[in-house]
């Protein structure tokens, strides 16, 4: 895919000359934690990645396969036991005054983020962040709209109290106060747990539309199948902390029998056409989404 | 088993937010042995009728009986929490042991059961979750799936005759999604467990005999599940959805096909005659 500009940050970062084709490079990088004690553990095991500026990669994997682990060594918030992080072609751990940068850069979401609003206000929250960057009031508040603009709050929530918001509304506020930060690269862990149907198509759609109109690259750590499959064109599936497929929805859903074994599953409608497919082989598999689906049956109605 | 009448409650202002009447007389049945999913969006009020059901809060107006004792009676409230047993979202929070077998031990120990009982009620529960050969575990080395279903052992263990589980999956990968799904309709089907299941996934209310719907403090809908996912354009509208199968049907059905509206698993698409024509 090609790199994008970024709307979010219109001028590059001083310092951040491109060296390297991809935005995220991890070589090699294994994570244990309470090394060398009886509770040792490996929880990242050898994993090399590669992402382009611009793309959009879903991480799946079952509860403790290492998909948080990984994702915090990409913000510098966890420091790899072996093996080097690099952020356009820079080892992040090299220069220790680049950390609080990376972390701006890097914009991590963590899981049930609506638990960390703590200010009065959804304006004044969604400021917390770029308040500490040292910026105008000017800038901060130019960045605060802009942000909740992104992810579809209004003028009208500004001075709500986050406690009189929806869930999914919560959710966005909190996304906007990472999104303040003007990071390049946005990192969601599993952005739509716990929301209803309404919910969750919101938050996917604000999603999609942060990387296709602003161009940040997003990596969404999901338990969702069919988000992955609707959202991404890149899965990363993890197991045991090792990155054991890297493909495209359709690659990596034609093999439904492994990802069973390793707790996951596959999108329902691409169940239901892989059964399809085996009565009548003219209905194609790798249909994640009801429109397609309808649409390959259709053509066998009216061909 | 429960009988809820113009049931309405409301949370007591707090800050600045004006108090929200979160129930507005709800009228709710369950029968003994029924399975049931509460669908709603978030803030719905799920949650508040949840809690209701085994007394840990008590409605403002209306009266809610279970098994004939009224909620409001606090000299109930023992047996009621007794006769109906909770799970909540996150596994994380409920497992307050170091070893399973001691967090199931801990609701029949409160209660007052003899030591013998209490192994064989633990024992018991952890056989009907699927969990035995983990009952020396530390939970945190289980899986969240695994956690969920030490907590219903735990509530298990007190032999209640309901018991509620409040979006038990939400947290869950796919395969802890299935087990606890898993565990859920088996207690049902073969120990005659009245459930109630709140979640926000189509796909598992669809496995339930009825399904209530909340908005706004109301309850909206009451039918089984064939009835109430045949309403597409109306759930949506409530900012719900219905089971990926049954959308698409209902697209074919949109574009000339004549498929059922109220197909609920792949199964029943598959056997769906203007399907099998195409086949
Ligand atoms: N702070 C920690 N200390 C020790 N072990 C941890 C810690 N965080 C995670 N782990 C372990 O590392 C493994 C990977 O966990 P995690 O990255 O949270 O997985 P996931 O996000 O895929 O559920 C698990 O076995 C987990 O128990
Ligand atoms: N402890 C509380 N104090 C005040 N208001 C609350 C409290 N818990 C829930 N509410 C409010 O009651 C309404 C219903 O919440 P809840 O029953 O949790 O809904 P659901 O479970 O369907 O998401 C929401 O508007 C929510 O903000
Ligand atoms: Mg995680
Ligand atoms: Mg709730």
């Amino acid at each position: 895919m090609k790199a994008q500009t970024n709307r979010l940050n219109p001028q590059p970062n001083e310092g951040a000359e491109e060296t390297s084709p991809y935005i995220i490079e991890l070589r090699q990088i294994s994570h244990i934690y309470n090394e060398d004690s009886v509770f040792e553990k490996r929880a990242i095991d050898n994993v090399s990645l590669k992402i382009k500026a611009g793309e959009m990669v879903a991480l799946i994997g079952h509860t403790g396969s290492g998909k948080s682990t990984l994702i915090q060594h990409l913000n510098a918030l966890l420091k790899p036991s072996s093996g080097m992080v690099l952020i356009n072609g820079k080892d992040i751990h090299t220069d220790k005054a680049k950390l609080k940068s990376i972390r701006q850069r890097v914009g991590l979401v963590f899981q049930y983020p609506e638990h960390q609003l703590f200010e009065a206000e959804v304006f004044k929250d969604v400021a917390f962040g770029p308040n500490q960057m040292g910026l105008t009031e000017e800038e901060v508040n130019t960045r605060v709209k802009s942000a909740l603009e992104v992810v579809g709050l209004d003028e009208s929530c500004y001075h709500k109290s986050p406690f009189e918001l929806s869930g999914g509304q919560k959710r966005r506020a909190a996304i906007a106060g990472v999104l303040a930060m003007r990071p390049e690269i946005l990192i969601l862990d599993e952005p739509t747990a716990g929301l209803d149907p309404r919910g969750r198509d919101e938050i996917l759609s604000q999603i999609k539309h942060m990387h296709t109109k602003l161009g940040l690259t997003i990596i969404l750590v999901s338990h969702s199948m069919d988000d992955a499959a609707r959202l991404t064109d890149r899965i990363l599936v993890m197991n045991k902390g090792c990155i054991i497929c890297d493909g495209t929805p359709i690659e990596v859903f034609a093999q439904g029998e492994m990802l069973k074994n390793i707790g996951l599953d596959v999108p329902q409608i691409s169940s239901l056409m892989t059964c399809l497919h085996e009565k009548n082989s003219n209905l194609p598999t790798g249909i994640f989404s009801v429109e397609a689906a309808a649409d390959a049956i259709m053509k066998l109605v009216r061909p | 088993m429960i009988l809820g009448e113009k049931l309405t409650f409301e949370y007591a202002a707090y800050d600045e937010t004006p108090p929200v009447l979160t129930l507005k007389g709800v009228d709710i049945t369950v029968k003994a042995g029924e399975f049931i999913a509460i669908l709603g969006h978030n803030g719905s009020g799920k949650s508040t009728l949840a809690k209701h059901l085994n007394a840990l809060l008590v409605p403002a107006e209306g009266t809610l009986w279970i098994k004939g004792a009224d909620t409001k009676d606090a000299e109930n409230t023992w047996r009621i929490r007794q006769t109906v047993g909770m799970v909540f979202q996150n596994p994380d929070n409920q497992i307050i042991a170091t070893i399973v077998e001691e967090d199931v031990a801990f609701g029949p120990e409160n209660l007052g059961v003899k030591p013998t009982e209490i192994r064989k009620r633990v024992d018991e529960s952890l056989a009907a979750v699927g969990m035995s050969e983990h009952s020396l575990a530390p939970p945190h080395h289980l899986s969240g799936g695994q956690k969920q279903r030490v907590a219903i052992a735990g509530v298990l263990a007190m032999h209640p005759e309901c018991i509620v589980l409040d979006e038990p999956t939400a947290m869950l990968d796919p395969s802890g999604r299935r087990e606890v799904m898993e565990t859920i309709t088996k207690l049902n089907r073969e120990s005659g467990m009245t459930v109630i299941l709140i979640t926000h996934f189509m796909e598992e209310a669809a496995q339930a005999d009825r399904i209530l719907v909340m908005d706004d403090g109301v309850l909206v809908m009451n039918d089984i599940p064939r009835n109430i996912f045949r309403q597409a354009e109306a759930m949506q509208k409530l900012g719900l959805g219905v089971p990926g199968v049954t959308e698409l049907a209902h697209e074919l059905r949109r574009r000339g096909l004549d498929v059922a509206d109220d197909v609920l698993t792949i199964e029943e698409f598959m056997s769906d005659k203007a399907i099998k024509s195409l086949l």
